[in-house]
């Protein structure tokens, strides 16, 4: 499965886009985790205005068989959650690097460590 | 280090599915091939297809099998006639239940006992002690059958293009041998699913030819192959106990809500008489849990292990759980306190990695299909 060049990824298998003009990054997860989860019914995603931190868990993933926490691959502020995941979760599974992805944080701290996509591949398999 | 996990005959046909596999019970198993929703969805309108290959076959010989099948057993396996099935419990001395089986009658003193994998070994050796002084044989025949379900409204329809066998005539809880696809399967009229559908036990070497037969004749009126996954979803809805969660060795029949299955009216004595005795008085008078239903009012999935909640007081935990993607919302079954069980009775909640959920209690199952 290809991950996409443009993105950078952690090994929690979160993929976050480079930033935009204004400083904000958009955060998934990856095509590898959302096969790994199976079908994702609930998505707790965090709050606008939330501080997520780099390595922390910042929401969950709700799948048929377990529940996944998730992980923020930045540190920064919440600007905007995914309303399309929230009310259908399949958009995970479906399009996880596209309409999937799940929220958008401006950046305070860049110096999270991030893989490239080829190493990503590299690392997931 | 784990042992090498045990394939069926049907692993390469599963890889070339692009399936997910798992291991369930020691043996590396389908658990979906696309999504489980989707394959769970497929059995309740269409039809689905699984391996089962991982159930435990025991065969029971002799002019004394019945006679030692109610001995070992809690049903009364006497009434059952040829090319019938029953579904019950093989339980310890002291009551608690060893596996759920179904025991088919394949001839006038032939049974085939299904064991749940994880506990093939286990029934095998407690029917093997128990057969002591019976005129009887249990035979392992664990690697002798490959076990092939279709479930689902489609599944006679489909059954009929590649079989003369008289389906019509074969009864829920039925089974009898016959040709499908060219090779002999016993055709039973089971499954775990809360549909319709059929069980169909093969030899080995025939399974790969039964699964594409049965996949192209399904091919046009929607059946999907099917994983493990939603096979648990499935029986959840349906509100079918799985053992390890619903039912375990701590646990009779009677803890279980299955009472039902334990027939004291047969001849003779059987393993856990006196205990079961006692537990069904308990039951009546004074149940410490009950088995219940439990709906999400909110989207967080409560899982096997979970407390269940009121006031802030533990009164029970929870042995299954999942999205239920009928009822379109989280479900589970759980053991809880007597006094909270009743049907319609609110307050109560399930600690969600700390946070009370609030659930409703419902009695079982939560999913009945229209007949």
């Amino acid at each position: 499965m290809s991950n996409p060049q443009q993105l950078r990824y952690t090994k929690e298998h979160e993929w976050v886009s480079a930033v935009d003009a204004d400083g904000i990054a958009t955060v998934g997860i990856t095509k590898f985790a959302a096969n790994a989860l199976g079908d994702v019914v609930f998505a707790q995603l965090p709050a606008v205005g939330d501080t997520v931190t780099a390595g922390e868990t910042c929401g969950e993933l709700e799948s048929t068989k377990s529940v996944s926490d998730l992980f923020a691959p930045v540190t920064g502020e919440v600007v905007e959650a995914n309303q399309d995941v929230v009310d259908d979760p399949a958009l995970v599974n479906n399009a996880p690097f596209e309409g999937g992805w799940l929220f958008k944080v401006k950046i305070t701290d860049d110096s999270a460590e991030l893989l490239s996509a080829d190493e990503y591949t590299d690392f997931a398999g | 280090m784990s042992n090498a996990l045990r394939l069926t005959a049907l692993d390469a046909l599963h890889r070339s599915l692009g399936a997910t596999m798992t291991d369930f019970a020691g043996w590396d198993m389908p658990l979906r091939y696309g999504s489980e929703r989707d394959e769970h969805n497929a059995v309740r309108t269409k039809a689905g297809l699984f391996d089962l290959s991982h159930m435990g076959e025991i065969t029971v010989t002799g002019p004394q099998a019945v006679k030692l099948l109610d001995y070992a057993l809690v049903g009364n396996i006497s009434t059952v006639g040829v090319g019938r099935a029953r579904y019950t419990h093989i339980c310890q001395e002291d009551g608690g239940i060893l596996d759920d089986l179904i025991v088919y009658r394949l001839g006038e003193t032939e049974y085939m006992v299904v064991a749940n994998a994880s506990n093939a070994q286990v029934v095998l050796d407690a029917l093997t002690e128990r057969a002591a002084g019976f005129d009887a044989e249990v035979r392992d025949d664990r690697d002798a059958y490959a076990l092939i379900a279709v479930q689902g409204p489609e599944s006679p329809g489909i059954l009929a293009q590649l079989t003369d066998a008289d389906l019509d005539g074969l009864k829920y809880y039925a089974g009898l041998p016959g040709t499908v696809a060219g090779v002999p399967a016993l055709i039973a009229r089971t499954g775990y699913t809360g549909e319709d559908g059929f069980e169909l036990f093969v030899k080995p070497e025939h399974a790969v030819q039964l699964w594409e037969a049965l996949a192209k004749a399904g091919e046009g009126v929607g059946l999907v192959p099917c994983g493990l996954s939603c096979r648990d979803t499935l029986r959840l809805e349906a509100g079918m106990p799985l053992y390890g969660h619903e039912l375990t060795t701590s646990l009779t029949p009677f803890d279980a809500g299955l009472g039902r299955v334990v027939k004291f009216e047969k001849e003779g004595d059987f393993v856990g008489r006196a205990a079961l005795e006692s537990a069904a008085e308990r039951a009546a008078t004074n149940p410490p849990r009950k088995l219940v239903g439990l709906v999400a009012e909110g989207r967080r999935v409560p899982r096997a292990g979970f407390s269940v909640v009121f006031g802030g007081e533990v009164v029970g935990e929870v042995t299954s759980g999942a999205p239920s993607p009928t009822l379109g919302k989280p479900i589970a079954m759980a053991y809880v306190d007597a006094t909270y069980a009743a049907p319609g009775t609110s307050g109560v909640g399930v600690d969600i990695r700390g946070t009370h959920e609030p659930y409703e209690v419902v009695a079982l199952p939560f999913y009945k299909r229209q007949k």
